[in-house]
């Protein structure tokens, strides 16, 4: 009954979140300081990890393949398709869901907290359109850093195959370009944009609606994770089921 | 002025507000005191349009909340500043962004103008160069003037103070209650303050509401409530040694 509550709760929320609208030269400097703080400050880690898990599939690849006659572009082919289609986006989305995802939670719980959405309703300003509307178009240039993780994987993947002696760079690429289908780069940014909403709505969600002080800060923080985790993965699982069985 | 009207407020099978009826006078500061969980802050989150009351109604200079439109509502919400228990200030904003900020919501003035307002109002509540400081960076007693500057930077018509003075030493509590009642003189709007502090009903306590379990059991002015034998108000008033000893002197000298 709770879970059926709270999912009434969500789409209510969504319906205030686009209801009436913050001043626009207002809301314009609130997205560019959301774009700053869940976007650009996300690219170090994002940069990071995609670079080192593009070489790691890489190198796993290149061990497995144990039979001579398959050809080493494999691990150039294999790095590219795990790359695109699972690894930038979901498993980008599932790191940001601790990092963005925890940041947006903690700073509306704190707001709620402090009183500080209090101030903003008893002003008349729809609280909701203020705090969550700007991360929500904030989120909306998400898939560029799926780009930057996209080709951070796959140079890592290079860098591991070539200079770790697994793979020619000729055969990498040749790979790379092997059996290319563009449907599926559509099919890795629609999740990507599916993601990209989950991440700025559910941990706003989290915070907004928390009870109580600091420590419950902290457990809606840790909720906020392990839910937007939990309907990443999930939609995860429908997309491809929609889009790529058939 | 604010008329409250029959207001009954529960939350599940719980009613804090039984019945509430009164009225807050323009250009006085009127408190509403009474015990923790008498129902002080829900009357007031009520009066403030953050809750609904479940009967009764509340009408703003003759205009009942509950049947005034959305457009209403928001034009209402611009004429109420609100000073809330622990300042509310916005901590990712300066002091000077954080008094602008009604300002930049609800007005179209050039940034110079507004800048002229909000140095105009933190000078009229004793806060001068700290323009640039953020909330973290300044003591709870001047983040309380800030949220006050805040509260007052739009000219409105209503104040609304929940616990003004509440972890304040008691010299900074008085300033910050003697700071409300000029204000509230100066700017001739009504003030309702919500406290539980005897000093601030003793200062500036020019209509007093108290409330004891969801009812409102006394109103008057803080002379009279020196003065009556009401009970609930002898109970609540004389708690503390300091006003015992007060009432024995003036027993005394009566």
């Amino acid at each position: 009954m709770k879970y059926l509550q709270d999912i009434g709760s969500y789409f209510l929320m969504l319906k205030k979140v686009f209801g009436s609208f913050t001043k626009t030269s207002v809301l314009k400097h609130l997205i560019f300081k959301e774009i700053n703080d869940l976007i650009i400050s996300s690219l170090g880690i994002v940069a990071f990890i995609s670079f080192f898990v593009g070489g790691v599939v890489a190198i796993q690849t290149a061990l497995n393949m144990n039979n001579p006659l398959i050809p080493k572009s494999l691990i150039g082919f294999a790095t590219r398709q795990s790359v695109i289609l699972e690894f930038a986006p979901t498993f980008i989305s599932i790191i940001m869901a601790g990092k963005v995802g925890s940041f947006i939670t903690s700073s509306i719980g704190s707001m709620r907290v402090t009183e500080q959405i209090d101030a903003l309703e008893v002003m008349g300003i729809n609280s909701l359109n203020y705090l969550v509307f700007p991360k929500i178009v904030a989120l909306m240039f998400y898939p560029f850093v799926i780009v930057i993780a996209m080709f951070l994987g796959i140079l890592g993947g290079w860098v591991a195959g070539v200079y770790g002696g697994f793979s020619s760079s000729t055969a990498f690429i040749s790979g790379l370009q092997d059996s290319f289908i563009p449907y599926q780069l559509f099919y890795a940014f629609f999740k990507t944009f599916v993601f990209a909403f989950i991440l700025a709505t559910v941990p706003s969600w989290q915070g907004f609606y928390m009870k109580g002080g600091a420590l419950e800060v902290g457990k809606a923080s840790t909720n906020s994770f392990v839910w937007t985790s939990v309907l990443i993965i999930s939609a995860n699982y429908i997309i491809t089921q929609l889009l790529l069985s058939t | 002025m604010i008329k409250v009207e029959n207001v009954h407020k529960s939350f599940g099978d719980e009613e804090i507000l039984k019945g509430i009826t009164t009225e807050f006078d323009k250009g006085k500061t009127n408190l509403i005191i009474g015990q923790s969980g008498s129902g002080k802050t829900v009357l007031l989150k009520c009066l403030i349009g953050l809750f609904k009351p479940d009967q009764g109604k509340i009408y703003y200079e003759d205009k009942a909340i509950q049947n005034m439109d959305d457009e209403e509502q928001r034009k209402l919400r611009e004429e109420i500043g609100m000073l809330f228990q622990g300042g509310a200030l916005f901590d990712s904003m300066n002091i000077e962004e954080n008094v602008m900020f009604p300002l930049r919501m609800f007005t179209k003035q050039k940034k110079a103008d507004m800048v002229a307002r909000v140095n105009e109002v933190l000078k009229r509540v004793n806060l001068e160069n700290v323009n640039k400081k953020f909330p973290a960076e300044i003591s709870g007693g001047m983040q309380k003037r800030v949220s006050i500057a805040r509260a007052i930077v739009n000219k409105p018509k209503f104040l609304f103070c929940d616990e003004p003075n509440s972890g304040l030493d008691p010299k900074t509590a008085t300033l910050i209650d003697t700071l409300i009642q000029e204000i509230t003189h100066e700017y001739d709007i009504t003030t309702v303050v919500v406290t539980h502090d005897m000093n601030s009903v003793m200062e500036i306590g020019e209509k007093v509401v108290l409330l004891k379990n969801g009812k409102l059991v006394w109103q008057g002015d803080n002379q009279e409530i020196f003065k009556t034998d009401n009970e609930d108000v002898t109970n609540f008033v004389y708690s503390s040694d300091l006003f015992k000893k007060i009432r024995g002197v003036q027993l005394k000298e009566g």
